[in-house]
């Protein structure tokens, strides 16, 4: 199979390339849409609202997750806000705007022409969400509100309290759940997608098995669409949900799909920091409390050392013991710095012994004084009132009274598989949206920008992109079931399920998953240098060996199994956590969060190399004992010069 | 990472009196297992991860629970603890209970949601998809996709928005449903009904909608209010049975308009 990397960018302005693109897709007859059946795996903000509008089209649609109902899927999780042009604030916000601030912030390593695109259907998404009936907050005029986040100096940020995803996938929940009373959507809860079929080249089906019976079947189709999130658990602690995975991107790459930066990962700043070896995630606070939360450490390893101690309180420190480092160090921008600089200057406090969380010293304060102080703790309520909560009810403290403490944590993975502007992968058929694909946010993800993507994905580009593909590949339908290679491909995942079954060693998933967890966060983390990735690459095939040697993996497979699912997944996660250091080792520049510590400036700051960087790594699976080969595809800036991202 | 214990947390040592079921079908009964050394700064769900880790240890089948994002938000972590679901604290899912607000030498009584609705699949895991099927019923705003007028366009006056967000915060766990003796489901169909009935752009599809939510709960053999108040004391997103009396007002209005209702048309085989 040949691999193309072509992005298919639409020619013409920058400004006109998306909407005369949609002028010339193809389209499918509404009569004959049903006879094209689309299978969508995840329902979170990309697959939830790319099946509830697939279906209210007029396709066949089968839509797969693998919690127990597809209103709870991950999207759900974000706090702070979505972010969109309408300047509503008449502070001089544009479609430009958003579309230079978010390619800024992903450090000029994303493509053009989809980031520009993402903002510019950001209106939409807001227009589609009240229409649904997402309670965003409004001001007292009735009109809504908005807020400031992260790397951008104009509030454009629109929120519901400190639950802007959950509403955000309510809205998309109920727009699917209406398709499913419908009939145009058929909903598989509790189901794990294992694999993907390909019959002649191109994705025509999934393998999945059903959580509750251990059923594994295989499901034919038109085309499949993989919306299956992030792989930020590759890390064991991050602030994902517990059932977070690779495995549905992984076996798309493993039959072909390219995967693109997988090296780009995001270390968010405010996450309540870990309080010992018994923990199992780790909790965000949200970015947007650094719209009144001031960030500091002590200014000296003295005052550090008797905080941790326990013989001073934060409160005793004095305002000029204080080191408000991203005001000092950031001043244009301060607290609102982006996040993977924000999360480097804590690490950077930290390492300079001054952080103050108990036990590890690993974490530094959020302080809400100032803010209380001028605004009022009633003011504070309203606005963080559910955050203020969750971090109190974690941690024991009033955050009211005492001063947060934060560090930071794994949160978002910007790589993924690789898709061209229609967001379609290198397989034919095979199209990803949301997280799961690398498209649109570089080497950084600007906070508000994840539920922005999800949405757009579902919502405006894959409901007209799909249909393209589909229009294309003729009226014969979908491949029959008796197609040998969905056979061959159910009986491949029974055997793997089998050959896990039957190791019973004396390792936990659980264990291995820690362990390989340790050695992506100590030498894939927040720095990554060449020697450490060198070792890392060896320690996880180490690693991978006493996986399959020696895990236990308890129970059977015809029933709910957490210990069998979780194996499944460490063991994708084994495997791919090897491409991500590879992806690292490779990118010889530090790019937003990826840090390679060789690679920094006098001040500390991340240098990028755009003569030999400024591409796209894009991984191609050899078989699994032929390390995979890299290629590129290179960004090409018509619109935007590259510039040193500066935020001081 | 730090690989210790923070200093100020306290360690724990418990039984835990489990619900073991192993299938749908299958009789269930309680089963005891101690666990030592538990932090208080862990989380209840961590316990649990620690007493499934040694039974693992043991070759023994770990206990089955839901569980995902482990932040209160998603709704699937769905434990009755010592006979109150999600546990002692007011205001919080199963997932963000803390071991500090356990004692030293504790019996801890961990069992599914108990309601008819809601059939035990696997130890603590039950079945909710009734809650999807009302939602299916109407419990959403009919638009398509693409078709959305401006964002502004309908100013919506702050107090009926936060009411409709009140309302909205419901994160569809079922544990109303487990409280009730009842095992009403009024409060997660209130919460829905009041989001979208409060809203403008919910007000067309408003008697449909109530009607055919209500439709399904009964069928799906939930139970009615009969005001113990037990579902607001235990949701974990404080949603009060103000929004079972907006269910209450609204099912009335609907009914009455639809018994007095006309098209105004000969019907065929009418």
């Amino acid at each position: 199979m040949s691999f193309d990397l072509n992005a298919r960018v639409p020619a013409g302005p920058l400004a006109e390339k998306w909407s005369s693109h949609k002028a010339h897709l193809r389209l499918v007859n509404p009569a004959n849409r049903r006879k094209y059946h689309v299978i969508v795996v995840g329902s979170g903000l990309a697959g939830g609202a790319a099946a509830a509008s697939l279906g209210e089209m007029g396709f066949n649609v089968s839509c797969f997750c693998y919690q127990d109902s597809p209103r709870r899927a991950h999207s759900i999780a974000a706090q702070g806000g979505i972010n969109a042009a309408k300047n509503y604030q008449n502070d001089g916000d544009s479609v430009y705007r958003l579309f230079y601030d978010t390619i800024k912030g992903g450090d000029f390593r994303a493509r053009e022409a989809n980031v520009y695109r993402l903002a510019e259907v950001s209106g939409n998404i807001i227009d589609q969400a009240v229409a649904t009936g997402v309670p965003f907050a409004r001001e007292y005029g009735g009109l809504l509100d908005n807020r400031s986040f992260g790397g951008a100096q104009v509030s454009r940020t629109f929120y519901a309290r400190g639950q802007t995803g959950q509403q955000l996938l309510l809205g998309a929940y109920s727009a699917l759940s209406r398709q499913i009373g419908i009939g145009t959507v058929k909903m598989y809860n509790r189901h794990e997608m294992l694999d993907l079929v390909l019959v002649e080249g191109h994705a025509k089906g999934i393998i999945t098995r059903n959580m509750i019976s251990g059923e594994i079947k295989a499901w034919n189709a038109d085309a499949v669409v993989v919306c299956t999130g992030g792989y930020g658990n590759v890390f064991f602690l991050s602030t994902n949900a517990q059932g977070c995975n690779v495995t549905a991107a992984y076996r798309c790459y493993k039959h072909g799909a390219g995967f693109a930066n997988p090296c780009f990962t995001q270390i968010h700043p405010t996450c309540i920091p870990v309080h010992g070896d018994q923990q199992s995630k780790l909790t965000l606070m949200s970015e947007s409390l650094r719209n009144d939360g001031r960030v500091w450490a002590p200014n000296s390893r003295e005052l550090a050392a008797r905080v941790l101690a326990g013989q001073l309180k934060p409160a005793d420190i004095t305002e000029a013991d204080r080191d408000y480092y991203l005001e000092r160090k950031y001043p244009s921008f301060g607290n609102l710095a982006p996040r993977d600089i924000s999360s480097r200057a804590a690490k950077e406090a930290c390492d300079d012994k001054r952080g103050i969380a108990p036990g590890s010293g690993l974490g530094v304060y959020l302080d809400f004084r100032d803010a209380i102080n001028r605004l009022g703790e009633s003011k504070i309520r309203e606005r963080y009132g559910n955050l203020f909560d969750m971090y109190e009810c974690i941690t024991g403290e009033n955050p009211y009274k005492v001063p947060m403490m934060i560090f930071p944590a794994v949160h978002y993975t910007m790589g993924g598989l690789w898709v061209d502007y229609n967001l379609q992968s290198t397989i034919p058929g095979l199209f990803v949206g949301g997280e799961a694909n690398f498209s649109d946010h570089g080497a950084n993800r600007l906070g508000a920008s994840a539920l922005m993507q999800g949405l757009a994905d579902g919502y405006f580009v894959l409901p007209s992109t799909v249909p393209d593909y589909l229009a294309s590949t003729g009226l014969g339908g979908a491949p029959s079931i008796e197609n040998p290679a969905y056979k061959e491909a159910c009986e491949q995942a029974r055997e793997r399920t089998a050959k896990l079954l039957a190791i019973k060693g004396n390792a936990s998933p659980r264990a291995l998953h820690q362990k390989l967890g340790n050695i992506m966060w100590e030498k894939c983390g927040m720095a990554r240098t060449k020697q450490g990735l060198t070792a890392a690459i060896e320690e996880i095939k180490e690693l991978r060996e006493e996986f399959w040697k020696n895990v236990c993996v308890v129970g059977e497979n015809d029933t709910i199994n957490p210990e069998l699912e979780r194996a499944g997944r460490v063991a994708d996660f084994l495997e791919f956590s090897e491409i991500m250091c590879r992806d690292a080792l490779l990118r010889e520049e530090s790019c937003g969060g990826h840090f390679r510590s060789e690679h920094q400036t006098d001040d500390g700051e991340a240098k990028r190399d755009d003569t030999n960087f400024a591409h796209v790594a894009v991984w191609e699976f050899q078989g699994s004992d032929t390390p995979p080969v890299r290629h590129q595809e290179e960004l090409k800036y018509e619109e935007v010069k590259l510039a040193t991202r500066s935020y001081k | 990472m730090s690989n210790e214990t923070n200093a100020h947390d306290q360690t724990l040592n418990l039984t835990i009196r489990v619900w073991r079921q192993p299938t749908r079908l299958a009789k269930g009964s309680f089963k005891e297992y101690k666990v030592s050394n538990i932090s208080t700064g862990s989380s209840f769900l961590e316990m649990l991860d620690i007493l499934n880790e040694q039974l693992v240890a043991q070759k023994e089948e770990p206990i089955a629970f839901d569980h995902d994002c482990r932040e209160g938000i998603c709704g699937m972590c769905s434990m009755t603890i010592n006979g109150v679901p999600h546990g002692p604290l007011q205001g919080v899912t199963t997932c963000q209970v803390h071991m500090r607000h356990f004692k030293d030498g504790e019996t801890i009584t961990i069992e599914p949601w108990r309601a008819r609705p809601f059939p035990v699949i696997k130890d603590i895991v039950v079945d909710r998809t009734p809650l999807d099927s009302i939602t299916q019923a109407g419990g959403f705003i009919s638009i398509r996709t693409g078709s959305a007028i401006d964002a502004n366009i309908i100013p919506i006056p702050k107090p009926v928005a936060d009411r409709a967000m009140d309302a909205a915060e419901c994160i569809g766990c079922g544990a109303c449903v487990a409280a009730c003796p009842n095992a009403a489901a009024m409060l997660f169909v209130g919460s829905k009904v009041a989001h979208f009935n409060s809203l403008p752009q919910g007000k067309a599809e408003k008697e449909q909608r109530t009607l055919a939510m209500v439709k399904v709960m009964d069928e799906a053999g939930f139970g009615s209010c009969t005001n113990y108040g037990e579902c607001q004391a235990v949701c974990p997103k404080g949603n009060t049975l103000d929004f079972i009396a907006q269910l209450n007002r609204d099912y009335a209005v609907a009914k009455i308009k639809r018994f007095f209702q006309s098209t105004g048309k000969k019907r065929a085989g009418a």
